[in-house]
C-alpha cells in the first residue's frame, strides 16, 4: 500500500513524527480496531481513530440513540435521536474520513457472536457500561487472544488499562468476577461528568494507535486512575494475579460464556 | 502505624485488618473495591484476617463500570 497525495496532505501532522511516518501511517490504515459499545467511551475513541486514518473500525451496540446520551456520547446529534448508534456514530466517522471502512454490528457482544466478530480484528477497545459486558470484553479476548483497553467511567473518576492476553495483567487479574447484584449503583443514579468519558475514551484511541503502530509503551501491568475533581492521574502497577480465575496456570474459566447480567437495570439492557 | 493508602502516607491503629482499614476510611461499599497490597492482589476472603503493618502499601481499586449508556 502507497499513500495518495491526499493521504500525504491528510496525514502530515502523523508523517512528520520519527514515530509514525509514511510506514506508521501505512500500518494504521491496514489497522482494524473494535469498538464494543458505540457510547460515552466508544464515541470519542472512535472520533480518533477515524481521523488517525485507522482502516478499518468495528464498531458494536444494540442500542438507539437517547437523548440523554448527548451530553458525553460526542458522534451522536441532537437530530440523531432514535437512530441506531451504530448508524449515527458510522455517519459521523465516514464523514471525517473516507478512507475508512466502518462495520456495523447491531448487537450486543455474547459468548455465542464474540469468536467469529473478534476473529477479524487487531485490538479491541472496550466501551461497555456494565460490568456483564466488560468481564465478556476481557474473556473474548482472552480466548481470541485480542489486546485490548479496558476503561471505566464514574462520576469524576476513571480508571484504564490495557491488556496483551496471556502476557501481561487481565481484568480478572485485579476484578475477579463481577461484583454481587445491588452491590453497584445505577448509571443514572451515580452520574458521570461528560468530559471524563472523552478523557478515557480519547486514551483508549491512544492506546489502540500504539499498538498498530508498534511504538511507545502500552498501559500494560498498570491501572491508570483518573481523578477529575483533582486533575490527577495515577498510574498503579499490577502484577498477573497466580490466582485469577481466567489466565493463571489453573484457571477455573476455561471456555467463554455469557456473565450472568446481575447489577442493575442497565445491566439487563433496560434503561435505568 | 504509617501506611501509604492510594499513595499517600496514612495512619491506622496497629493490628488492623483489611476489612477493618476499609471501615476507617469508610468505603461505604466494601464489594466494589479490590486490595492491592504491596503490589499484589489480595483475595477477598482474607480482607478479614489479612492484618497491615508499617510501611505497607495499600490501593484501593474500585469497580467502575460505566463507558456507553
Ligand atoms: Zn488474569
Amino acid at each position: 500500500m502507497s499513500l495518495t497525495e491526499s493521504q500525504i496532505e491528510r496525514y502530515s501532522r502523523h508523517i512528520i513524527l520519527p514515530e509514525v511516518g509514511g510506514k506508521g501511517q501505512e500500518k494504521l490504515l491496514a489497522g482494524k480496531v473494535l469498538l464494543v459499545g458505540a457510547g460515552g467511551l466508544g464515541c470519542p475513541a472512535g472520533l480518533y481513530l477515524a481521523a488517525a486514518g485507522v482502516g478499518t473500525i468495528g464498531l458494536m451496540d444494540r442500542d438507539v440513540v437517547d437523548l440523554s446520551n448527548l451530553q458525553r456520547q460526542v458522534a451522536h446529534h441532537t437530530p440523531d435521536v432514535g437512530k441506531p448508534k451504530v448508524e449515527s456514530a458510522a455517519d459521523k466517522f465516514r464523514a471525517i474520513n473516507p478512507d475508512v471502512t466502518v462495520r456495523t454490528y447491531r448487537e450486543r457482544l455474547a459468548a455465542a457472536n464474540a469468536p467469529a466478530i473478534l476473529r477479524d480484528y487487531d485490538f479491541v477497545i472496550d466501551g461497555t457500561d456494565n460490568f456483564a459486558s466488560k468481564f465478556l470484553v476481557a474473556d473474548a479476548c482472552h480466548f481470541a487472544g485480542k489486546p485490548y483497553c479496558h476503561a471505566g467511567i464514574l462520576r469524576f473518576d476513571g480508571q484504564l488499562m490495557t491488556v496483551i492476553p496471556g502476557k501481561t495483567a487481565c481484568y480478572r487479574c485485579v476484578f475477579n468476577a463481577p461484583p454481587p447484584a445491588g452491590a453497584v449503583p445505577s448509571c443514572s443514579q451515580a452520574g458521570v461528568l461528560g468530559v471524563v468519558a472523552g478523557v478515557l475514551g480519547t486514551l483508549q484511541a491512544a492506546e489502540a494507535l500504539k499498538f498498530l503502530l508498534g511504538k511507545g509503551e502500552l498501559l500494560t501491568d498498570k491501572l491508570l486512575v483518573y481523578d477529575g475533581l483533582k486533575a490527577n492521574f495515577r498510574k498503579i502497577s499490577l502484577k498477573r494475579n497466580v490466582n485469577c480465575p481466567l489466565c493463571s496456570e489453573s484457571p477455573t474459566i476455561t471456555e467463554l460464556r455469557d456473565e450472568a447480567p446481575a447489577v442493575c437495570a442497565c445491566a439487563r439492557g433496560e434503561r435505568c | 502505624m504509617r501506611l501509604f493508602i492510594n499513595g499517600e502516607a496514612a495512619e491506622a491503629p496497629d493490628g488492623t485488618a483489611v476489612t477493618e482499614l476499609l471501615k476507617l476510611r469508610r468505603v461505604s461499599q466494601p464489594d466494589m473495591v479490590t486490595v492491592e497490597l504491596n503490589g499484589e492482589i489480595l483475595e477477598r476472603k482474607t480482607f478479614d484476617t489479612k492484618v497491615l503493618k508499617e510501611g505497607d502499601r495499600v490501593e484501593f481499586l474500585y469497580f467502575m463500570g460505566g463507558g456507553s449508556r
